[in-house]
């Protein structure tokens, strides 16, 4: 199967569902490469569906498509060494792929299961940028004839708060739109920060859209507890140190890293936020503090 | 513990007869299963007590009522300690009562591991209050009374003994026993741990100079006075490897968490070699008994470091499980081969494999800050800079032990830029840095870092700075304690070594006359896990907090 078709199939996933989380689209391609995949041994359909999912990173380089990639590996091959049979081994990894998606498609109703309870009537959040994840909690929130206001960061370069706007008002919520600099100004205005995020990385720390670093030091300054929700499969085993240590292909965007010559001309797209600065994630496999992060990644991938 | 007795009874002939003229315990035991048969004939068979029996019974009863209370009242007095063994050998020695009654074996179990549990207890006798000692008595006669009705129609007396032994254990309160080299202060501790070392036939090491009074709990020991000194020669209770081991750590020869894992392994390796199994022992039982004076003329020379004490674990764990089957020689290839892997595993394999994860870590250009002698540390800075990594090192050292010296020296051998400060001007030299390499001794399960003195203060200022602190660690030197402050247990080297002479004078020549002088030379400190950034072990990067996960993870394993 060619890397053509691969991403073409990936492009359709995306814009078939623009709800959809990326990584989902990505993880969908990979069960059909599977599928379809002519491969006669079990390494061999490793290294192909490592190969598939480095195509995929190339097309959207967020952290999500890496790391649902690879947990999507470890999810099938936990059982592929018991049969004999290559095509029996297949259908099991392809049924195992199947239950992996279908799991996956839950976890942000869980989420927001987890979260909306943490959102106080009356109570004013902070967001920043676009994350559907966020979205969904504030929906449950309000079918639970909660009252709250939210104010949005514009996140530039995009200007993806402005989306995320948008669909707040046609939930109902009464929102606001500040600019990336007004952050430090509203915190003292706010009950609560919650963010989504790109990647969950092994410190606890998490990978979002720049600016939230900013956002997490100055709701630490003012005491705000700084929630962030994010699914399971976006846990990835990675360990920055500090903003630099972040790898490049994650920073900047893929067409970006394609065609510039000089990276360090463009601006990053994402920023490294420490655990310290963190309260709560809320994620598919419950609440945890920073530190238990580690341990769930242990759990995953050992 | 009934059943040792029989196991200690055919052992050497020295050991024996000093046990039976130890504390009455020992004695009470061996005496018991012996004469009881006689009466548990009589049960098992139906025949009634006959009067004197009976009369027995009941005096011996009383006794041991008595007894109790004398132990109640006496538990918060200090002195008392002594008297203890004498108290439970009083009933001991009035031979009449004590065989004959079929209580006997439950009460003998019972008072012989409640006075072993309260010896220590009085040592931390605040935690032990009247209500607890009433549980005790009353979880004992529970205990009696439980046994009683076990022996109606049980033949297997030695079965009955188990028994009790459940319930006490269920009800009484878990007594924590201190360890003995925090517990310098405290007489009673010393004397158990003489008797001990009397037993095993070990000099007993005499501490030196003024002790510090925040640290009068801890150990210090003269470099100049070598337990080796006080040995007879040829030694017949210590093997001669561990003898040079012995004298090699207290004169520091071999230093270095690495280094003295390693050293014990090979002596251990040349014990088993030279171990001949004794006629009608088992290796897995006997071999283990063997080691233990072994460890204990360590521990004297100089105090077991937690990497020492996980080896050994390990090393016990796989002697008792050598089967009983097993010809000697084959045994022995066994347990030289488990030993090789091991130091090949946990610590040569694993050095690789940190090697490989912390090169990511290094970046060209980047500053690197080490302090003192780590060899993990040392070994992936070579490795980066045999892959080519441009990166310059800077030494921070210490007195007394100047070990960064000896890391500078082997860093410049390769080729690698260094700079060589002192601690004192850490804070200088900081802002320059890019990032802090650190080893380890230990790492405790709340997550602090045990590591060399110094190294909490160089990651307290690194984190002023914002620098990046990383330690390196095998998995191996996990260990299951929790410490949160570098007091609670340390060690405390020779305090002459802090004696200097610049230009000829030296100024602290005299120190011992000056009576309010008092010098202190630590060896460790512990760092809590907020100023660690990264640890990097054998089984990947994890954050501080996250050893216990690691501790859980091996336990399962293993």
């Amino acid at each position: 199967i060619k890397k053509d078709h691969l991403v073409e199939y990936f492009r359709a996933q995306m814009m078939k569902d623009p709800d959809m989380a990326s990584a989902v689209a990505a993880i969908r391609t990979l069960l059909e490469f599977l599928k379809r995949d002519k491969g006669e041994t079990i390494l061999g359909l490793r290294e192909s569906l490592t190969w598939a999912t480095d195509c995929l990173t190339g097309v959207d380089s967020s952290v999500a498509v890496s790391s649902g990639g690879e947990l999507f590996l470890r999810f099938i091959s936990l059982t592929s060494l018991e049969h004999q049979d290559l095509s029996r081994c297949k259908k099991v990894m392809e049924e195992r792929g199947e239950l992996f998606l279908e799991k996956i498609s839950m976890s942000r109703t869980k989420v927001a299961k987890l979260c909306h309870t943490f959102i106080k009537d009356g109570a004013k959040i902070l967001t920043h940028s676009y994350s559907r994840v966020v979205l969904r909690v504030m929906e449950k929130a309000a079918a639970e004839k909660k009252r709250f206001s939210v104010y949005v960061t514009e996140s530039q370069p995009d200007s993806a708060g402005r989306q995320m706007a948008e669909a707040l008002r046609k939930l109902n919520v009464p929102v606001t739109v500040v600019l990336d600099a007004a952050v430090g100004y509203v915190l003292e205005k706010v009950d609560l920060v919650i963010v989504g995020a790109e990647g969950v990385v092994e410190s606890g720390g998490i990978i979002n859209k720049i600016g939230t670093y900013q956002m997490a030091l100055c709701s630490k300054a003012h005491n705000k507890p700084f929630y962030v929700v994010a699914e399971s499969f976006k846990f990835v085993r990675l360990y920055p140190l500090n903003q630099q240590d972040v790898p490049d292909k994650f920073k900047y965007k893929a067409d970006t890293l394609k065609t510039v010559q000089n990276l360090s001309e463009e601006h990053p797209m994402i920023d490294y936020t420490p655990p310290s600065l963190i309260t709560l994630l809320f994620t598919d496999l419950g609440v945890l503090t920073p530190s238990a992060v580690s341990d769930e990644l242990i759990k995953l991938y050992l | 513990m009934s059943a040792e007795p029989s196991v200690a009874s055919s052992s050497t002939p020295a050991t024996q007869h000093k046990k039976t003229t130890r504390g009455g315990t020992r004695h009470f035991t061996e005496g018991g299963p012996v004469k009881k048969d006689g009466i548990q004939q009589a049960k098992t068979e139906g025949k009634e007590l006959t009067k004197e029996e009976k009369q027995r019974l009941r005096k011996e009863k009383k006794q041991q009522k008595k007894s109790k209370e004398k132990k109640d009242e006496k538990a918060s007095q200090e002195s008392e300690k002594e008297k203890k063994p004498v108290s439970s050998a009083s009933p001991a020695s009035q031979p009449p009562t004590q065989p004959i009654t079929p209580k006997a074996p439950s009460a003998v179990p019972t008072l012989v591991p409640v006075p072993a549990s309260e010896t220590p207890a009085p040592a931390d006798k605040p935690a032990k209050s009247k209500a607890e000692m009433k549980a005790e008595r009353r979880a004992r006669q529970e205990a009696e009374r439980a046994s009683k009705q076990g022996k109606k129609g049980e033949v297997g007396q030695q079965a009955a003994p188990g028994k009790p032994k459940a319930p006490p254990s269920e009800l009484q309160p878990v007594v924590k026993r201190l360890p003995e080299h925090v517990q310098v202060d405290n007489p009673e501790v010393l004397k158990k741990l003489a008797k001990k070392l009397e037993r095993q036939q070990i000099p007993l090491r005499s501490d030196y100079g003024y002790k510090v009074s925040l640290f009068s709990h801890l150990h210090q020991y003269s470099r100049k006075a070598p337990l080796t000194q006080q040995l007879s020669i040829p030694s017949t209770v210590i093997h001669p490897a561990i003898v040079r081991l012995g004298l090699q750590y207290s004169q520091g020869i071999v230093a270095g968490s690495n280094a003295r894992s390693v050293a014990l392994l090979h002596a251990f390796k040349q014990v088993i070699r030279d171990y001949t199994t004794p006629p009608n022992e088992e290796l897995s039982r006997d071999l283990v008994n063997k080691l233990k004076p072994y460890i204990s003329f360590l521990n004297q020379c100089r105090p077991l470091s937690a990497s020492m004490g996980n080896a050994i674990k390990y090393i016990k764990k796989e002697i008792s499980n050598i089967p009983s089957q097993c010809k000697e020689e084959e045994a022995k290839s066994k347990l030289l081969n488990c030993i090789d892997r091991y130091i090949d595993e946990k610590i040569n394999l694993a050095a690789k494999a940190i090697a490989k994860s912390s090169i990511e870590k290094i970046s060209d250009g980047d500053v690197i800050l080490v302090y003192g002698c780590s060899s993990l540390v040392n070994h992936i800075l070579c490795e980066a800079f045999e892959k080519n990594r441009k990166f310059r090192v800077i030494v921070v050292d210490s007195r007394p032990r100047l070990e960064g010296r000896e890391a500078l020296r082997r860093l410049v051998q390769r080729g690698i830029s260094c700079t060589y400060v002192l601690i004192s001007a850490v804070s200088y030299i900081l802002p320059e840095v890019s990032k802090v390499f650190l080893g380890a001794h230990a790492l405790l399960a709340n997550g602090y870092v045990m590591s060399r003195v110094g190294t909490s203060q160089i990651a307290l200022v690194a984190k002023a700075f914002n620098v990046p602190v990383l330690v390196c660690c095998e998995t191996y030197k996990f260990c299951e304690r929790v410490q949160t402050d570098s007091f609670v247990s340390n060690e405390l080297d020779d305090p002459d070594d802090l004696i200097v002479t610049r230009k000829g004078k030296t100024q602290l020549e005299h120190w011992q006359e000056v009576p309010s002088l008092g010098l202190l030379n630590l060896v460790y400190d512990v760092t809590p896990p907020d100023f660690v950034d990264l640890v990097i072990t054998d089984l990947g990067m994890i954050p501080c907090t996250s050893v216990p996960v690691v501790l859980r993870v091996k336990n399962v394993d293993q």
